[in-house]
Parts: C-alpha cells; sequence; structure tokens
C-alpha cells in the first residue's frame, strides 16, 4: 500500500516562545494543539488520532489525552525515536488516514529544557532504565556532543571534510534566521565566527552546535475530502521513509546515516528524485548531521557534502538547495530537544508559500523533511517525508 | 599545547545478570567480546543473544587487548576527557576512552593497548585504552 495522496498536512503551528518558565509542558501541548487546529480551521472534537512521544508527560497519550480533552480517540501512536519522531508520525498519520483508522490526526511536541537549565549536549544523559548499551558506554561520559563529534572526526578522516565547510551549513541557517522575529539566534555569522567559537568536542565548535529552546509544534494530518474542504493551501504527503541505525554488532560505520535507506524509501514512494526537491529541512541538531544526511538522501555523492554546503549553496535565493529557511534547530528553535517537529512546520510553510518573503523559495510545490533522531554515532531514528503542494 | 587526559570520577556501572561475566574478568584485568557460536563471528558489546541469528548459542572469549583508533573526540569540558571507537584486533569497534596521554597527540589509526579503570564504590572497572 501507497500512501502518496492519501493524506494531507492540514494544521501547523510553531510556539512562538523559546523559554518557557511560566508554562508547564502539558500546557505547552495544549497551546501547540490549539494553535495546529486554528491553523487549519478544525475543532478538537474532529481529532480521532492523536501522535505524541515518550517527551509529552506521564504515559503520552494517556495523560495527554486525559489534559487536552481528546474524547474522539480511536487510534494512538507513540513511537518514540527521538526527534526524528515527528517526521515518522507524519508518515504513520498518513498510513492510519489511509487504513481509514482515524480521519483527524493530531502530532504535539513540547518541552522545556532550556526552563529546567538542562546541559542537552555535554552532560552524560540516557533514556530509561534496564539499557542494554548503557553499562558499555555511560561510564565513557558519552553525551549527545561527542557522539556527533566521533561521526564528525570519521568523516573528516575519510573524506577531507574540514571545519571551514561544516561552518558553511551555520552561516546559510543564520542567513535565514536574520528574518525569523522568533529565532534564538538572528546574527548572522561568518565561517571564521564559527571556526572560532570555542571548541566543545573537537572538532565541533559551539556554533556547530544546536540552541536548546523550550515550546514545541503541532500538526494536523487528515484525509483528502477533509482536506479539501477547509479553506488552507493543500500540501499533500506524498512518500515516507523510515529507518534505525546501530552499532551493527560492532562493526560500526559513523560515516554514515539511517537516511542512507529512509531517503529511497521515500523517494520511490513519492517517485520524484533528490533533485526534483525544491526546499529541504534537513535536521541540525550539529552542523555534521546536517552533511551526512544531504549525502545519505543523495543531493550529492558520500563524502562530497563538504563542497556541496560551501559558498552558501543552502541559502535561499542564493544556492542550489535552500535548507532550514526558518534558522532551523542550529538558529531558530530545537524545542524539547527534539527537531523533527519544526523541521516538518517550515516545509508546510515554505510548499503554502508562508514562509518569510525573504527566504521563501518561489513556486515552491516540492519539499522534503528529514530527522534523525538519537544518537547520530550510537543508534537513531531516521525518518524523511516528501511533501507536495497541489 | 598539551591537555593531559584527566583522572575524573567514573560512575558506577549498573551491572545486570546477562552481563555479569564480562564484568567479572574485567575485575580480573581482561578483556572478553562476544563470539556467535553459529556464525564464529565476533559481537560487541557483550548480550546474551547472537546479532546474527538471534540464538542463545553465544559466549565471551578472550581478546587479544590491543587495537588501533577508530575515531575519537575530546570532550573540552573542565577536566578533559576523550571518548572513542576503538576497533579491536578481533574485528569489533568498541565505545571507550582513551586515557593516560596527552588527548593533543591523539590520532584515528594510532596503536592503543586495553587498561582497566577503578570506577565508584563496588562497582566493577570500566574498560578503557591507552597508546601502545
Amino acid at each position: 500500500m501507497s500512501i502518496n495522496g492519501k493524506a494531507y498536512i492540514v494544521g501547523a503551528y510553531e510556539h512562538p516562545t523559546r523559554k518557557a518558565d511560566d508554562k508547564s509542558v502539558a500546557q505547552l501541548h495544549a497551546e501547540v494543539a490549539f494553535g495546529a487546529l486554528q491553523d487549519a480551521g478544525l475543532s478538537k472534537d474532529d481529532i480521532d488520532g492523536y501522535f505524541c512521544t515518550g517527551a509529552a508527560p506521564g504515559l503520552g497519550p494517556l495523560n495527554m489525552a486525559d489534559y487536552l480533552g481528546l474524547t474522539k480517540l480511536r487510534h494512538l501512536d507513540s513511537t518514540d525515536v527521538g526527534g526524528s519522531s515527528y517526521v515518522l508520525h507524519v508518515g504513520h498519520a498518513a498510513e492510519a488516514i489511509a487504513l481509514g483508522l482515524c480521519d483527524v490526526a493530531l502530532v504535539t511536541l513540547a518541552g522545556r529544557p532550556r526552563a529546567e537549565a538542562m546541559a542537552t549536549g555535554t552532560a552524560p544523559r540516557t533514556w530509561g532504565a534496564n539499557v542494554p548499551d548503557d553499562p558499555f558506554e555511560m561510564v565513557y561520559g558519552r553525551t549527545v556532543a561527542n557522539v556527533y563529534a566521533m561521526c564528525a572526526m570519521r568523516h573528516m578522516h575519510e573524506f577531507g571534510t574540514t571545519s571551514e565547510q561544516l561552518a558553511w551549513i551555520k552561516v546559510a541557517a543564520s542567513h535565514h534566521a536574520q528574518w525569523n522575529e522568533h529565532a534564538m539566534l538572528r546574527k548572522v555569522v561568518t565561517v571564521e565566527d564559527v571556526v572560532n567559537s570555542p571548541m566543545v568536542s573537537d572538532p565541533l565548535h559551539r556554533l556547530d552546535c544546536c540552541v536548546i529552546s523550550d515550546g514545541g509544534g503541532a500538526l494536523i494530518i487528515t484525509r483528502p475530502e477533509i482536506a479539501k474542504s477547509l479553506k488552507r493551501p493543500l500540501v499533500k504527503v506524498k512518500g515516507h521513509g523510515e529507518a534505525t541505525k546501530n552499532q551493527n554488532a560492532g562493526y560500526t560505520d559513523v560515516t554514515f546515516s539511517g537516511a542512507r535507506w529512509s531517503g529511497p524509501r521515500a523517494f520511490e514512494e513519492a517517485g520524484v528524485t533528490p533533485q526534483d526537491i525544491q526546499y529541504a529541512s534537513i535536521y541540525d541538531s550539529f552542523t555534521i548531521t546536517v552533511l551526512m544526511q544531504l549525502e545519505d538522501l543523495g543531493f550529492c555523492e558520500k563524502g562530497q557534502g563538504g563542497k556541496f554546503v560551501s559558498d552558501g549553496n543552502l541559502i535561499s535565493g542564493v544556492g542550489k538547495l535552500p535548507f532550514n529557511t526558518d534558522g532551523g534547530g542550529l538558529c531558530n528553535n530545537h524545542p524539547a530537544n527534539r527537531g523533527g517537529m519544526t523541521k516538518v512546520i517550515e516545509a508546510v510553510r515554505q510548499l503554502r508559500g508562508e514562509a518569510h518573503p525573504k527566504v521563501q523559495v518561489p513556486g515552491c510545490t516540492l519539499a522534503l523533511a528529514h530527522g534523525t533522531g538519537g544518537l547520530l554515532g550510537t543508534r537513531h531514528g531516521s525518518a524523511t517525508v516528501i511533501l507536495e503542494r497541489e | 599545547m598539551a591537555t593531559p587526559a584527566s583522572n575524573r570520577t567514573l560512575p558506577a556501572i549498573q551491572v545486570d545478570p546477562t552481563n555479569k561475566p564480562y564484568f567479572d574478568a574485567a575485575r580480573e584485568g581482561r578483556l572478553l567480546i562476544g563470539l556467535c557460536k553459529d556464525t564464529n563471528k565476533h559481537f560487541w558489546y557483550p548480550r546474551g543473544c547472537s546479532p546474527f541469528t538471534l540464538s542463545n548459542n553465544v559466549e565471551l572469549v578472550q581478546a587479544k587487548g590491543t587495537g588501533t583508533i577508530y575515531t575519537y573526540t575530546v570532550m573540552r569540558t573542565k577536566e578533559p576527557y576523550c571518548v572513542a571507537y576503538v576497533e579491536l584486533d578481533e574485528g569489533v569497534r568498541v565505545f571507550t576512552n582513551i586515557v593516560d596521554c596527552d588527548l593533543d597527540s591523539l590520532k584515528i589509526g594510532q596503536k592503543v593497548k586495553v587498561v582497566f579503570k577503578p570506577t565508584q564504590g563496588d562497582s566493577p572497572p570500566a574498560t578503557m585504552f591507552t597508546p601502545a
């Protein structure tokens, strides 16, 4: 079964806050859900499918359905693959809709790591108890930053990628963020600014890392008949792919990501190629994340990512592949340490023609959103969606 | 400029009934790795099933304790430390720390050998590596 054309994204909302001192996580979920419903022109009781992750309080759908007053639910999905979850949820929602399991799906994400002063990338952290790999990794001070840094170090070793090339990714994001009034970092930076920022974990500098922000976002996905009855531009789900990559029983290769598998699945279902994509939301927890995913999605040859991102090639209006025109996680927002939601939201804005005029891709009809969740160099989820303006 | 590896305090390791034999050997200064007896292939990290066949026809076998740095990074915290994947001579790549060295002198491909470092309380030692 293909989901191509079976579902549409009709609501998309990004919470404007970046620091939520005065709001609970559950309340942030409520606010993004309400925002997405308003955007779609639907109401709470239209929702009969609900999607969230372990980032939602309690037993996800149970506590959230209670708080949000969702009484009509007949389909639930709390698949948690870290920050890539919300890209994956778009695919799962389209599948559920295609099977008739629900008519209107709500996906929410919210969190407040910044208000809680969480050292997201630099303090060792794990997810839950009885994790079988923890006894073999946590004692070594495994952090988000150092696991991604090891990927960058090996990529540089094998392919000659440089810090200056990685820096271009941040530079491009900052060019976009200057136009986003909600972005955390609106200052345009240079390659020199990035490579001269303090080293966090060799070879990643502070400006190679995404922001830590509070807030969240929500999406409403529905079937074609309902989408066409609403007033919003039609954004069709055209293809979806998901994968997980890990240490491969000890024979790990940290120079590629699960995008190598999820990407082709999405392209095949959509019936398009990387060359057809006019705008790409690429997961940007770190600059190296972007570079590896661009290669693995087929936007350039493996190992040529450094050359591809150089000289502003990711800047809207300048380069060949405009990416993360909201400023991305690198400059705008990485709510709850999970960037997949905002990746989908900015792709929807682009397809609707509602991105900031300074970064809007003219006549944008085909976009991709891709997420990497978990840890690039150990085990991660990978999800790709391809969306089309109808 | 040299950055000596810090002697940071290592947290306790959560030993469970399945991985206990690995950590018992570590207490004796021996490095063990997984062997799938269905396929005769080594695997990492140690576990009670074969990641190749899913059967429990597995055992822990002694590794030489030498290898090379596959990739690494130096975490530039107050107490800098090196996180690495070391490729053992047996072929598996092990998540670890490189210790007792100048962290600024490390290179991918460099030869290393195993050392065991004490952790907190009664917890078993951590399996680490140092330049050979």
